[in-house]
């Protein structure tokens, strides 16, 4: 018997992906790439959130604000891409552990 | 009988503006770069002027209620037009003279105090994550434009991976209250949580994002790791820039989502703002003292100021928020004082901005470093500078509201505070000069850091007004 | 004009800053001093006739107190601090002597210092004095009259040590400073308890709270006695007398303003302000009466040998500020202001004819210096001579009035009138007329004493200065009948009188009559002929002479008892024990940890980004922990 699954359940995943963007922003020791693609993951977290939301409480305005962040995220990564082309042609590498001129 | 979108007419004429100056700076000659920087200043007057026009006792709302205009917004978005203003015309040299004054700088100024503009009318999460993402967006691009400089890129990497972590928190946490509430509206919000309906456990869930998305953009500890990297890194005028205006936007992000939309879960947040607020007024006057870079010393005592803010915020009553906003138009006075001098000390190829640069400063020129004098009494709270009376303001709203051993906290930590503050007084007049390089600006520049400058005294002595203008402009927005 | 109280006080202050702005190197040597001089003397002027413009409102008003707030200063606790200015029948007499002798004394300083290369300064000071003295005056609250109170302080500070390049000069301003200090630490008490028990500081709200049915719970003596220690050392009595003869060494106008008419009088203008306190307190005003009265005999003995002829003068100021005092601790604070009305008028006069002397004989100070002036300097003689027999307590000049009612209070007032008192106060007053006499004839009459060079140039003052001295000296003559305790007896009742005592009245004004021309009678049998008689009387009495002449010792004394112990108190304990083993020791302590906190704290910034969202990312679960452990 197939059940559909319930507002908790798309809950979870929710946290999960956002978990996983977390634990990928500060676990990988190699480069700032990696951090970028985690912060789309967690506006997808976020995403995924608002959509369930909006579609068990049958509210339009969850749906309207998850096209804004997907827009938003695409402007956000590419000056995100744009700052790390510019860090590599200064710096020399995209290392996160690199970073490390601004301290004190 | 008003037009449905006069309350975001300011908003509409920047926004023009700004497509105008991007447009019109392709085709002017760098001869005639500074037509651009006029029309800009021209902007930025005529949407002060709008917004003093336009303001009215009682909130309109446009676009279905996603925007308000009221006397709070009104007030702030004057403020940052000013600081805006007086931003560019204190980094106009500066920029000139590292070529950096391109039309780029002035739009993207623009565009970012558009979204400082956004964020304080906002009345829904969507408007207040539109305006957050315009000015975040357009400081990332605006740290990183000294395109030769490592320390710009890298403060540039980190200030986007951070802001774009506390986004995601704000926008969980919003996720998480939108599902809880079934609403966008932070009124109908506020109506929902007052009336008891929302799913408490879910709320508490979101809330502790949301209040941890807020701490990241104040730069509150400890969400603040950003902060002195950024401030380091960032070339002055766009410190300047983060420094200033901003705080103003973020004070109001926190009052429309504190106060406003989760002020039924008060004894929740404040809980969370009294550890901020003493861990950021602790941890930010301490670690100043170990600073050899003023831009980064400032940097901590920005981190120390939000936590005082914060002091003041956590009240959660009218005088709480009026000394809370006092605190911040207090600091962002103070703040473009102290850059603008810094920026006034640099010259080609140097930055001015360790301590020991200010050596000697009275004897080079006795004016600027009572300026400056002025900026670290008024930092460190001695009267009768406007610093002392904001600080007296939130310790005081602290005590009213019972959070005695806070506040006093908050005096022993602006003690420890005062340390670092009179040191570089110390070394503008007890040593000598090593750099005796005559002090050179425009006349714009010096007339108004002058102007900066004395303001913090006069305020300080008469601060009754602008209290005033903090307290009806709460009063009139509903923050009884 | 619904701010005029606020523009008399803030004329002056405008004078200030743009006298102030000429005097520094941006404004230097631009304008002329005519500029200086039309500025400095006109705006006191106008805010003299504001005054007046002010009093006749006040008597269409049917004297009910005119009030201003010009500013609410600050809001604290639901308490607003508002700088208020009150004006009534009392602060109508103070702010036009202020004003009036003020006005008076500027014109007469563009004659005296018109040769200082300090032109602008100087006057820049003298505004900022008048502003001061019209907020301790005009201020409603005790706070605004702090204010002023310190203020004046402070330019009488400057005005002091105005040729600060001679540092005696200098030192006497730092004594003036340091002596008031000790008196305000008193005043500051007398201010928090009163905060405290009445919870205002608006002085006619806190006569109205001792006047009502139910009295503050304070000690009204106690309030008394701090707010008089205020006084002490504002209007010099014992035992903080000792800075106003130092304080000579400012230019003579300054004297004359700061030094006898205004400044000096705060103290009497404070207690008769507050004199509801006073009434419930008979004990502090026993306690004024007393040093009053001490003060008087002693500054008066003082007086009688000293030879610089502004040391004289000095003394006697003291010594009348004494009298004051009695009349206050005797319940006639309206005789007591009266009083003050009148010495500003002779006293100002005296010190402004001392220093068209002192011009005309190119600096010289001292009276066995000079002699046979009458003739030479004409005018000086005259105002002088009219002022002289004026404090003397001749009739019916202004002093006798003014004097004669404080002696009859003294003697017959149902508040602490006694004959004890009264005995000590006509001694006092027989000295003074002794004294003042010797002075004018040693300055002006017998042979002259003076080296040829300086008796080549004797010349009158200008007219600038003769001219204030005639106003001055005519005032002196007709003040006495200016019917001042009457004016202000709604507001300032006189005390009653002890009916046995009523008698005695014509008997007591006899006598004050004899008095001053005993004194005017001794002075001449010493002093006419070559003065042999004086000497022979100092030749017979060596050690009451020396001791007078060295003015008691009392500043050895001080020095002796109090500052070498305080010296020693805070070089060896305070200094070496407290400052530099233990706070030095525990700053230093403290900075270097705090520096060593701040090195291991900064050592967290290691720059590297992940551990940065880590961080946050704890801070996250920290505050969700926390969160749940609180649902």
């Amino acid at each position: 018997m197939i059940t559909a699954p319930a507002l908790a359940h798309y809950l979870v995943l929710g946290a999960i992906l956002f978990a996983i963007a977390m634990a990928g922003i500060f676990l990988n020791r190699k480069n700032v790439i990696i951090l970028l693609m985690a912060i789309e993951l967690m506006l997808l977290a976020v995403n995924m959130n608002f959509i369930a939301f909006s579609s068990f409480m049958d509210d339009m305005a969850g749906q309207v604000f998850v096209f804004f962040i997907l827009t938003v995220a695409a402007a956000e990564s590419a000056i995100g891409l744009a700052i790390l082309v510019l860090l590599f042609r200064n710096v020399g590498t995209i290392n996160v552990e690199d970073l490390d001129r601004l301290k004190g | 009988m008003t037009h449905a979108l006069l309350p975001v007419l300011p908003e509409a004429v920047l926004l023009a503006a700004a497509c105008t100056v991007l447009l019109l700076d392709l085709f002017l000659p760098p001869s005639r770069r500074h037509w651009s920087f006029w029309l800009t200043q021209a902007t930025l007057l005529a949407c002060a002027a709008i917004t003093v026009a336009t303001a009215e006792l009682q909130p309109l709302h446009a676009f279905g209620g996603l925007v308000v205009d009221d006397m709070l917004s009104d007030f702030l978005k004057l403020l940052s037009c000013v600081a805006v203003s007086t931003m560019l015309f204190y980094s106009r040299g500066y920029l000139a003279v590292r070529g950096l004054f391109r039309g780029e700088v002035l739009v993207l100024t623009m565009l970012a105090l558009l979204g400082m503009m956004v964020m304080i009318s906002a009345a829904s999460f969507l408007t207040l994550y539109l305006g957050l993402e315009l000015l975040a967006l357009c400081l990332y691009s605006m740290v990183a434009m000294h395109r030769t400089s490592n320390a710009a890129s890298e403060a540039a990497m980190k200030y986007f991976v951070l802001g774009a972590l506390a986004s995601g928190m704000l926008l969980y946490g919003m996720s998480m209250v939108y599902g809880a509430t079934g609403s966008l509206d932070i009124h109908r919000i506020a109506r929902v949580i007052h009336a008891g309906q929302g799913n408490g456990t879910v709320l508490l869930f979101g809330l502790v994002f949301v209040v941890s998305g807020i701490a990241f953009k104040l730069g509150a500890v400890p969400y603040h790791m950003w902060v002195p990297d950024v401030y380091h890194g960032a070339p002055t005028a766009v410190t300047l820039l983060i420094g200033t205006a901003p705080k103003l936007a973020a004070f109001a992000l926190t009052l429309r989502l504190l106060g406003v939309a989760l002020a039924g879960l008060e004894f929740d947040w404040q809980g969370m703002l009294i550890v901020l607020s003493l861990l950021s007024m602790v941890l930010g006057n301490v670690t100043a003292i170990a600073q050899t870079n003023i831009k980064r010393m400032l940097a901590y005592s920005t981190i120390a100021n939000m936590g005082f803010m914060l002091l003041g915020f956590l009240a959660a009553n009218l005088a709480g928020y009026s000394a809370a906003m006092f605190y911040v138009v207090a600091y962002v006075l103070t703040s473009l004082a102290s850059f603008g001098v810094v920026m006034l000390l640099a010259r080609e190829g140097f930055e001015a901005d360790r301590i020991e640069d200010f050596r000697g400063l009275n004897q080079r020129s006795p004016w600027w470093a009572f300026i400056m004098l002025l900026v670290m009494f008024s930092l460190a709270g001695v009267p009768p500078t406007l610093g002392f009376y904001a600080k007296f303001a939130v310790i005081e709203a602290a005590v009213g509201a019972g959070f005695i051993w806070l506040a006093v906290a908050a005096v022993l930590a602006s003690l420890v505070g005062a340390f670092y503050y009179l040191r570089v007084v110390k070394v503008m007049y007890f040593e000598d000069a090593v750099d005796t390089t005559p002090i050179v600006a425009r006349g714009d520049n010096r007339a108004l850091l002058s102007a900066n400058g004395l303001a913090l005294l006069l305020f300080g002595i008469l601060p009754q007004p602008l209290m005033g203008l903090c307290v009806v402009a709460l009063a009139q927005s509903g923050f009884l | 004009m619904k701010h005029a109280l606020t523009l008399i006080v803030l004329l002056p202050l405008v004078g200030f800053l743009l006298n102030g702005f000429l005097a520094t190197r941006f404004g230097g040597n631009r304008v002329g001093k005519g500029f200086v001089t039309a500025l400095a003397c006109g705006l006191p002027i106008a805010a003299f006739l504001l005054t007046v413009a002010c009093l006749v409102r006040l008597q269409e008003a049917g004297y009910q107190p005119l009030v201003d707030t010009a500013y609410t200063w600050a809001l604290i606790g639901g308490r607003s601090f508002e700088i208020a200015f009150y004006f009534d029948r009392l602060t109508a007499v103070m702010t036009l002597i202020v004003t009036g002798v003020g006005s008076l004394i500027h014109v007469y300083s563009a004659g005296y210092m018109k040769e200082d290369e300090s032109y602008a300064r100087y006057f820049a000071y003298l505004n900022l004095f008048l502003f001061f003295m019209l907020l301790l005056v005009l201020g409603r609250s005790l706070l605004v009259l702090f204010v002023g109170w310190e203020g004046v302080g402070l330019a009488s500070y400057l005005l002091i040590g105005f040729w600060f390049e001679d540092p005696e000069k200098a030192a006497a301003g730092k004594k003036a400073f340091i002596v008031n200090r000790i008196g305000d630490a008193g005043f500051l008490l007398g201010m928090f308890l009163l905060y405290q028990t009445v919870g205002t500081l608006d002085m006619d709200r806190i006569n109205a709270a001792f006047n009502g049915a139910t009295l503050p719970a304070v000690s009204a003596s106690l309030v008394g006695i701090l707010l008089f220690i205020g006084a002490t050392g504002k209007s010099a009595q014992i035992p903080l007398y000792v800075w106003l003869p130092d304080a000579m060494a400012g230019p003579t106008p300054v004297s004359a303003l700061i030094h006898a008419a205004t400044m000096v009088t705060a103290g009497v203008y404070l207690v008769a302000r507050l004199s509801g306190i006073y009434l419930h307190a008979p004990e502090a005003s026993a306690l004024v009466a007393g040093i009053g009265a001490a003060t008087a005999f002693f500054a008066a003995t003082i007086a009688l040998v000293q030879t610089d002829i502004k040391k004289v003068l000095a003394y006697s100021t003291v010594s009348q500020l004494g009298l004051m005092f009695v009349a206050l601790g005797v319940g006639a604070y309206g005789v007591a202001i009266f009083h003050v009305t009148t010495h500003a008028f002779f006293k100002a006069c005296l010190f402004l004819g001392a220093g068209s002397v002192i011009h005309a004989l190119s600096g010289e100070q001292d009276i066995l210096k000079m002699g046979g002036l009458a003739r030479k300097i004409p005018v000086t003689f005259v105002t002088f001579a009219i002022a002289t027999a004026a404090i003397a307590g001749i009739p019916p000049l202004a002093g006798f009035f003014s004097k004669d009612e404080i002696l009859w209070f003294s003697f017959a007032s149902a508040r602490g009138g006694s004959t004890f008192l009264w005995l000590v106060a006509s001694a006092a007053s027989l000295m003074t007329s002794f004294y003042m006499f010797r002075l004018l004839w040693l300055t002006f009459f017998g042979a002259s004493r003076m080296s040829h060079e300086v008796e080549h140039h004797v010349h009158e003052s200008p007219l600038s200065m003769t001219g204030v001295l005639a106003v001055l000296a005519l005032l002196s003559a007709v003040g006495g009948f200016l019917a001042l305790p009457h004016f202000l007896e709604p507001m300032l009742p006189l005390p009653a009188v002890v009916p046995a005592l009523h008698h005695h009245e014509r008997t007591l004004i006899g006598i004050a009559i004899a008095l001053a021309f005993t004194g005017l009678a001794a002075a001449v049998f010493l002093y006419g002929g070559g003065a042999r008689r004086a000497a022979a009387l100092r030749g017979r009495f060596p050690l009451a002479h020396g001791l007078l002449l060295g003015k008691y010792f009392v500043d050895e004394a001080y020095d002796f008892l109090v500052s070498r112990p305080l010296l020693w108190l805070s070089d060896r304990v305070f200094l070496r024990l407290g400052d530099r083993v233990l706070l030095d020791g525990t700053l230093n302590g403290l900075a270097a940890w705090a520096q060593r906190t701040a090195g291991s704290l900064s050592r967290i910034q290691t720059g590297n980004l992940q551990l940065y969202a880590f961080l946050a990312l704890a801070g996250v679960v920290a505050a969700l922990v926390w969160t749940w452990a609180h649902v």
